[in-house]
Formats: structure tokens, sequence, C-alpha cells
């Protein structure tokens, strides 16, 4: 993205920055000759260009986006975080991508990564701060250069004015301002106040991207460049025996064939090389303890952990011998499949070795970790290591790997071929390449008082945990619970006095990650499906008996009166369709989607989906309704098809003709209710967890059928 | 051809076409995709990989004037043939339509993280150039072959309509 090669701030300086917080706003001055970077109570040297904002003597409004732009949209609002306080002319604002530096750290999570529906969240009150220490910056050096007061000057769409019709631009005053020392306090504007945040704001990427000059991790071109491909264990946990080389050696633009910890990568002047290259590799695995594992085995295994004793308390409310007293019981299993994020840019990650330490081009969500990653496997430090982040083709947290299995991967191969070189997963890499979304079997037991209000609660879960054995363990695993296993059903939102939460975390073998929505992706399929059960087995309408339950919640409430008021629940609807509804908060934000759906034969149709959405401050309403098409959108390709199962220990899908995603003709139309608040919550996810319920709830109003078991395509309904 | 990639020895034909109006002797392997005589020789990255079986639609470019899958097209049935990429597509014949598509999508704020969108526009341009005023049917078989993760396929329909209408005003 940058066209400039900016050198590496010294760590030093970096931990002065991270340790004292501080907020740096630099000038660059192009015609000046260099750049200055001013932080508070610091001096100005050694000289770090990376900061938030750079405004040119042109006028021009650079921000340094600190997370990574993989759709959501946040080199369009982070620069109106920034634009609301600036005061500049929104038309002259751009955005870059910052490089990782412990400067651009996450406020909440202390390192530089995007993911937890944060990255508004997080930049809200710091990106305005920046606007506005700039802008009063500008104003200083205009009233400086006029002997006025601060006061007595205005800053205006990229002017400062003052007495007798006095008037600057932002680029005249950038030099002079740039000089000056950063403000400690700065008032910020009420939201009624504001001009920018809050109106449907155009991307400021969307030429770029329509017109195939955007450039992606992948697009990257670099003198004498090469292409890997690494050919990986055919089962998880396998190990390289031995492998024979000659004949990949004979393709011609082969040029390295070297073995790594998790594979054999064949390098090749370009990827059809590799590819051919690697084709005819020949290699023995050692396929260890793996080599039977197949889903039929696990589901049953995952069923039969559900109803033995043990596992974990994630959850325990009230009494757990209510169950006992009950009218009435029920009790049902949920079975949730692998699934792969299947991004569209397949995974790839640049590294240039020279003499002097490293550079890296990689479309990472996890900036801080991978560059700590690449360092050690380069065996550099961390100084002498440059990650640029590149735009990546969607993630949805495929990107965020604790362990940085693909960056480590690029390292390891251009630490052993020392030229610069490219690695590229091909789309069967990326499916067959692990860290999915991982399988669970949830068992529920609900007991019913006379009345068909719910008695007792007990809810076992089996699964993987995603955070064991990463960095993120020791942080958050309490009590032996991994609460990305049980979120969405330990926090239930739900006015139920007795409730019993276990988990059991078992580990097939397989590696796996966060997908869209974490644990909210299965956990809200199975409370929404079972509630609406209830409701309907206790003949009450399921939007009256989930209000009746969230009498304390109005934020939940509210989303579920909107999305059925403005859906029409409860209207006649044509023959051969039916609606079904899901609330869901997560992320801090509640989502409530309500679902219209026919069947085509066993092809499950969804015609329109309308959903009220409360995120509270909405900062872009153009961006956070795109949002939601995209959750509901990728909600359904895993609710319709998604799934990857295991046969010999071999992942049995390999592409998107057998892991099918949702294509123009399956997508419904998505209409978005916006509620609006006072601070921004979550946006990217939380638009993800409802539609599986809400189509599954839709199915039995139509079928009489209850979906226990996802993808909805494995059920025969008619 | 791309500077700084040396040229593979000539193996069994050297097949000669078009790319944007400009010829070009390709020398690699002849089963070599398209895709990657694109991406790898003209450093054209418009064209983009998503699955290499036909399956996504993100190397969607014009093959004689019609939608074909980079990724599947190997440079030895290319002879003599005109292809058109996303970097080209405003300097053809296709120009006006091409514009208005662009204009479209920025107007409708269609993209999100990009990726497929070279492959989107290539096969809307196409929809278009044959069908002035798509319906939804026509859309949906047009545009079916084109996946979107992201799931833009709303703002996208509106866009080829928007597009189709601002064409026949200006028409």
């Amino acid at each position: 993205m940058r066209p400039d090669s900016a050198p590496v701030p010294s760590p030093g300086r970096r931990a002065f920055l991270a340790a004292s917080g501080a907020l740096v706003i630099s000038f660059w001055l192009p015609l000046a000759g260099g750049r200055r970077a001013f932080a508070q109570g610091a001096a100005a040297k050694p000289v770090n260009p990376n900061a938030f904002l750079r405004i040119g003597k042109d006028g021009s409004c650079t921000v340094f986006v600190k997370h990574l732009e993989f759709g959501q949209g946040v080199t369009t609002s982070l620069p109106m975080l920034v634009a609301e306080e600036l005061e500049c002319d929104w038309t002259r604002v751009r955005a870059e991508l910052a490089p990782a530096g412990a400067e651009y750290a996450h406020t909440m999570f202390g390192m530089q990564m995007t993911g937890g529906s944060s990255s508004v969240v997080n930049s809200y009150d710091q990106l305005r701060t920046v606007g506005a220490q700039a802008r009063t910056m500008l104003m200083q050096a205009a009233a400086d250069q006029w002997k006025v007061k601060l006061a007595d000057v205005r800053a205006e769409k990229g002017f400062v004015t003052g007495p007798g019709g006095k008037r600057l631009s932002y680029g005249q005053l950038a030099e002079a301002a740039g000089r000056l020392a950063v403000p400690e306090k700065v008032s910020l504007k009420e939201p009624r106040d504001f001009r920018i945040i809050g109106k449907p704001t155009r991307r400021l990427d969307s030429m770029e991207k329509s017109s195939g000059r955007a450039q992606f991790g992948l697009d990257l071109q670099r003198n004498n460049l090469h292409t890997a491909l690494v050919l990986h264990p055919p089962v998880f946990g396998a190990r390289l025996d031995s492998f024979e080389a000659e004949k990949v050696k004979s393709i011609p633009g082969v040029t390295h064939v070297v073995q790594l910890t998790n594979g054999v990568a064949v390098v090749a002047k370009n990827y059809w090389a590799a590819k051919r290259g690697r084709e005819a590799l020949e290699v023995k695995w050692d396929l260890g303890s793996n080599a039977t594992l197949s889903s039929e085995a696990l589901s049953k295994q995952f069923r039969e952990t559900a109803q033995a004793p043990g596992g974990r308390v994630a959850k325990k409310a009230g009494n757990a011998e209510a169950m006992k007293a009950s009218a009435k019981t029920l009790v049902a299993e949920y079975e949730v499949p692998f699934l792969a994020h299947a991004p569209m840019e397949p995974l790839n990650c640049t590294v240039e070795l020279r003499a002097d330490g490293a550079e890296i081009w990689v479309g990472s969500q996890f900036q801080g970790v991978d560059h700590a990653a690449a360092a050690k496997t380069l065996g550099l430090d961390p100084s002498k290591v440059k990650l640029n982040t590149m735009l990546a083709g969607g993630g949805f947290g495929r990107r965020a790997n604790p362990v940085s299995d693909y960056i480590i991967e690029a390292c390891e191969v251009a630490k052993a071929v020392k030229v610069p070189v490219k690695t590229v997963w091909s789309r069967e890499d990326d499916i067959r390449g692990g860290f999915y979304r991982p399988m669970y079997v949830h068992r529920v037991e609900v007991g019913l008082d006379a009345q068909g209000k719910i008695a007792a609660w007990n809810h076992a879960i089996v699964g993987p945990s995603i955070v064991a054995g990463t960095p993120f363990e020791g942080m958050m695993v309490k009590e032996g619970v991994d609460p990305t296993s049980t979120e969405g059903v330990a926090d239930s939102p739900y006015d139920i006095p007795n409730m019993q939460v276990t988990l059991h975390t078992v580990n097939p073998g397989v590696p796996v990650l966060w997908w869209r929505s974490v644990g909210h992706s299965h956990t809200a399929f199975v409370m929404e499906t079972m509630v609406d059960e209830l409701a309907t087995s206790s003949g009450k309408d399921p939007v009256a008996f989930r209000r009746e339950m969230l009498a304390k919640h109005p934020k939940l409430q509210r989303v579920l009166d909107l999305a059925a008021s403005k859906a029409g629940w409860g209207s006649p609807l044509p023959a051969g369709r039916a609606r079904g509804i899901a609330v869901h908060e997560s992320f801090g934000s509640a989502c409530a989607q309500v679902a219209e759906v026919s069947l085509d034969g066993n092809n499950v149709r969804v015609h329109r989906v309308v959903a009220a959405f409360d995120c509270g401050l909405v900062v872009n309403p153009l961006t956070v309704e795109a949002q939601l098409q995209s959750a509901v959108a990728f909600g359904l390709s895993a609710a319709l098809h998604g799934r990857i199962t295991f046969k010999d220990g071999r992942v049995e899908q390999s592409n998107f003709h057998d892991y099918p995603v949702l294509r123009m003709n399956e997508m419904p139309r998505v209409e978005v209710h916006l509620v609006g608040g006072d601070k921004p919550t979550g946006v990217g996810e939380p638009g993800t967890p409802p539609i599986a319920p809400a189509v599954a709830n839709a199915l039995f109003a139509l079928t009489g059928k209850r979906a226990r078991t996802l993808p909805l395509d494995t059920m025969r309904w008619s | 051809m791309h500077s700084s990639r040396p040229i593979p020895i000539p193996t069994e034909s050297m097949p000669k076409f078009f790319v944007n109006g400009e010829a070009v002797d390709f020398r690699g392997a002849p089963d070599t995709p398209l895709l990657w005589v694109l991406r790898d020789n003209l450093a054209l990255t418009g064209t983009k990989f998503g699955c290499g079986m036909a399956q996504c639609g993100a190397c969607t470019v014009h093959l004689d004037g019609e939608p074909a899958r980079a990724c599947v097209t190997p440079a030895s049935a290319l002879e003599g043939k005109r292809v058109v990429t996303i970097e080209g597509i405003t300097k053809t014949s296709q120009a006006r339509v091409a514009n208005a598509v662009q204009a479209a999508w920025v107007d409708k704020d269609v993209v999100q993280c990009g990726y497929c969108q070279s492959g989107q526009v290539m096969s809307a341009v196409a929809l278009l150039r044959k069908n002035a005023a798509p319906n939804d049917a026509d859309i949906d078989s047009a545009m079916s072959g084109n996946i979107c993760r992201c799931g833009t396929y709303q703002r996208v329909r509106e866009a080829i309509k928007a597009a189709s209408a601002n064409l026949k005003k200006k028409a």
C-alpha cells in the first residue's frame, strides 16, 4: 500500500509509546525534506513516521488504519472518526493501512489485532482524540501566526479562519502545527453535533476495488519474487517420513524443494510451475494416530460424552434438583460440524530476507502475534523485521491465528531458499488446511412447570477448545472452561431460574479456530431453536414467549419487537411459505432476524430476512447495513450447506464444488433496521448467529420438523 | 512480458494471442492457465485466483467478447484470441457499459473485501451487453457463477439494475 519504505522504529521508541499510551500525530512534510513526529512529552527523535494522521502541504489528510481491511470497511469508518473532530474536507481524506507497530495496539487487547467486532469500538475515543488534537494544533499554529488568541480562530472544512477574514488552509498550516506540542487534553463533540459520524458515507475504496487496482497480499509484485506451494500432511498430525524430489526438479521453473516443520515446499518462478512441481512430489508420511479419524466416530463419541458425568461447570444457577419437580421435560441433542472459513483470497504471505533484516507482506488480523512469530522463526530481533499489512480478501477469523501457521511456514520457506518468496495456498490447501470452527454436540434437557414456563435447564456442550494450547489459554480459560465454547449459553439472557451448563472439552486432533461470531455461531442455533420448540410445545407464540422471558433485557426485547413488526409477524403469507424468528446478543450488540422460507423439493429457499440491530451508535449506516447483509449471507452458507467431514483421517471436502457456499441465486433480500445509541458496539459478527435458528424455526413452521443438526441440507424436508 | 521474470525455455508451441489489445508471445508451459499468464507473466493482478477450477468466477475475463474463467483456460487454447481483463475493460468497445457498471458499483457501495469484485464486474458487463434490462432471474443466471464470501449479492443486484437504468437513460 505504501509507496515509500518507512524505516522500522526502534524498540525503545515503540516501548515508550506502548508504555505511555501516547498518541502520535505526524505531519509529513515532503517539501521540508523530512518527516516530523511528536509524542506527548517526548523529544522528536528518533523520527517515527508511522502514526495515525498525516496532513500534507497540499491539504490532503491521510489516516493510517491500524486494523486489517478485509471487507468490514475500516478504511472508511476509522477515517470518519478522525475527520469528525479534525473538521477537514472529507473529499481530501485518504486511508492507508498501517504497518505492524506497538503504537497501533488495540486499545482494549494491548496488541495490534483485528477481531471481536471491535475495530470501531476500540478506536472510537482514540481516533476522535487524534482528530481533535490535530485540529487544535492547526488552530494554534494559525493563532500564533496571526498573533491572536486560540479562542478567536475557528476550524472548518480544512481551513482555519480568524478575525478580519483571515484564512489559512490545513496544508499551509501543517508545517507550523507539526512543531507544536500535542495538547494533552482536548474536548470531544457531543453526538448531536456530529456532521460525519452517523451519516451514510460511501466507502473510500470502491473504485480501486471495482477496477482491479486494489492490491491484495496475493497481488504483491517484487523483483525476483518466487512462488512456493507447500504439500501439507494428508492427516492432521502426520509426520514426514521421506520424500523424492527428482521428478520435481526436472519441471521447468522449479528452483527449490525444501522440507519444513509441517510439510514440503516446492519453490518456483511462478505459481503454475510450483503447482506442477508439487504434484510430482513423492512423499511418504507417518500418518500417526489420526489416520482413522472419522466424523461418524466423532459424532458417536461426542454424543456419548454429552450424557456422561463429569465435565466442567460453566454455569450453575438456582437448584439443580428443580428438574425433578418439572411438570414436563424435553430432551434434545444438537450437532454442528467443523467449518472452514474459505475467504475468497487464499492465504498467502511474502517474505524477503535482506542482509539487515526482513520484510513481510501479509493480510493479517494478528499483526502483533504474527510479527513476533516471524521474527522468532527467522532468528531476527523484532526490530529488524518489518511487517506490512496488505488488503485481505476476507478472513472471518482465519487470518487471526494465535499460532501464526501460514506466516511461520512462509518464513521457514524464505529462510531455507534465501530468495524473495510468496507462499500461496491453493483452495484445496485452504479447505483441507484445518483451523476450523470446531464441531460440537449439545445435549439440552429442559423442565417446564404446569404453566409452560421454564423451570430448569441442564445443558451439556461437547467439543474442542479454540484457545487451549495457545498463548490465550492462560488469559481466557477459567476453571477449565474455554468461554468460546459456552458463550451464548452460559450467559443466556433468558429468565431461567435453575440452570446448569457443563462443558466437556475434547481434543480430536483437528486444528480449530474462531470463525465469524465464534461460540455464538453454534450456541445461538441451539438456544434459539430450543426456545422456539418450548414456545410451540406450550402453545405460545414464539415472539410473545421470548418477550416474556426477556423482561430484564429491554435491548433484546426492542430488537425482537422491531424485527417482528417490520416483518409483519403473524400476517398471512402465500401458501408454501413460513416465517421463523431468532434473537441473540453478541459482541455487545443485539440482533433479531425474521426469515421467510419455502421449499423447492428438498432445497431450502430463504426469500427475505428482516433484521433489527442494536449496535449502539452507528458510525456509518451504509457499512452497518452491508455488514448485516454479509453476516446473514455468511451464516446462511453454513446453515444451508457448510460442513467439513473426515474419513480415514482425511478431510473429505476440497473446493467450492463440495464445500458449497451461498451464491447469488440463494441470497435473500435482507432488510436492516437500526436502533441507534450513545456508544458503538460490535458490528461485523452479531448478524451471523441468528440466521441459522431463524431459518430452522421457519422450516419447522412450514414442515413440523425440527432441525437439530447443521447443515440443513442434510435433512429430509419433504 | 514482465521484465523481472526470466522467460522459460520454449516448449511445444508459442501461442500468440492478444491481451487488452496487445500481442502476447507466451513461451511458458502450454498448459499454463491464462490466469497465471496474466498474473505471473504480465503482472495483470486484477484478475484473481479463487479456486482454480471454474467454481468461483474471481478470474472472469472476456475471451473474444464472452465471459470465461481464466483459471481453466490453458494458454494453448488461446491462439489468435482476444483477451480483455478488468484492467482493459474500460478501454474497449465495452467502455460505455463498463464505466456504467463501475459507477453503479461505487454509487451502491457494493464492495466489501473487494477480492471477487473484478470478476463480478466482468460478469456484469457481459450480462448487460447481451441483455440491457435484466430481471432478477437473468441476474441470478448470469451472476451465480461468481462467489462473494462477503455476501455483497444484494448490492450487486441493485447496482446491475442501476447501471441498466443509467445506460437506458443515456442511450
